[in-house]
């Protein structure tokens, strides 16, 4: 495949990972990734790195920060 | 339509220096300030005051909220500002001169090894989850912050567009750079990885 056919799909494969490519954009890529091993590789680390993201644990806001939070806004009689 | 009628409410009382209402803002929305402005940060001690100049300011502000956006999009949007406000502090000349590169830098793919199939035990790592914690502390900073509101608090595209006044369009394209960004960091790491299992 050509160099510059890789650069015109890499700006298209959040929409087409996500479902939101047109028909013909996903035939298009599809057809491209049967024969770019490089963008197939990209395609399958980008899905991923997105998954491995959604699942990073969220941090919390302790119960110590939510009292001094509470106090600076003078609302601390609101504290349970 | 009750979440919309009972934000009018919520502002309604808040606007009147209703201190109930104020609790009840704080409770709702104090936990994703204080996440993103962490991702944002790095640093849990600039967080947390960066949730309490954000609702300081709103309280302060309340009266010129004007349902552009919903209650909680207009605090991630103060929240956002006040953060990079602080980053821009810290680094105001890279900010100044280097944004419109940084924008575009290391999103072309140079990696090119499918580490995917690496065996899911490597991925769940605390090695692995502290490489991409620290990718997201490094992405650059118009890219995360799209990135945190739309990828981690879970913001739709508009919503993301309004709390950081772009278009969506431009959330849009932001959001994939981030993302090719984010791969090409931890394909360093984890080709490493898949060619150590290779040697062993």
């Amino acid at each position: 495949m050509e160099e510059h056919n890789c650069q015109h799909l890499l700006g298209e494969l959040s929409a087409y990972i996500e479902g939101e490519a047109s028909e013909a954009l996903c035939a298009e890529i599809r057809e491209h990734l049967a024969g770019c091993e490089d963008c197939q590789a990209v395609v399958d680390t980008l899905r991923k790195t997105i998954q491995l993201y959604h699942t990073l644990p969220q941090p919390d806001l302790t119960e110590a920060a939510r009292q001094r939070l509470f106090r600076t806004l003078d609302l601390e009689s609101f504290l349970k | 339509m009750a979440d919309v009628e009972d934000e009018k409410a919520l502002v309604d009382r808040l606007r009147a220096g209703d201190k109930t209402a104020c609790a009840q803002c704080v409770e709702l929305n104090a936990p994703g300030i204080y996440r993103l402005a962490l991702r944002m940060l790095g640093d849990e001690a600039e967080a947390e005051d960066v949730v309490q100049e954000t609702f300081l300011s709103a309280f302060k502000s309340i009266d010129g909220f004007e349902w552009r956006s919903s209650l909680k999009t207009w605090l991630y949007r103060i929240a956002t500002n006040v953060a990079l406000m602080r980053l821009r502090r810290k680094t105001p000349l890279s900010v100044s001169v280097e944004l419109p590169e940084e924008e575009g830098a290391e999103t072309v793919p140079t990696q090119l090894f499918d580490w995917c199939c690496l065996p899911e035990h490597d991925f769940a790592t605390t090695e692995a989850k502290t490489e991409l914690e620290a990718a997201i502390r490094a992405l650059p900073e118009k890219l995360r912050a799209v990135f945190v509101l739309r990828e981690l608090e879970g913001l739709s595209g508009e919503e993301t567009a309004q709390a950081l006044g772009v278009s969506i369009e431009n959330v849009k394209t932001r959001l994939h750079r981030a993302r090719l960004w984010l791969r090409e960091r931890l394909a360093g790491y984890f080709t490493e990885l898949a060619h150590t299992h290779e040697e062993g």
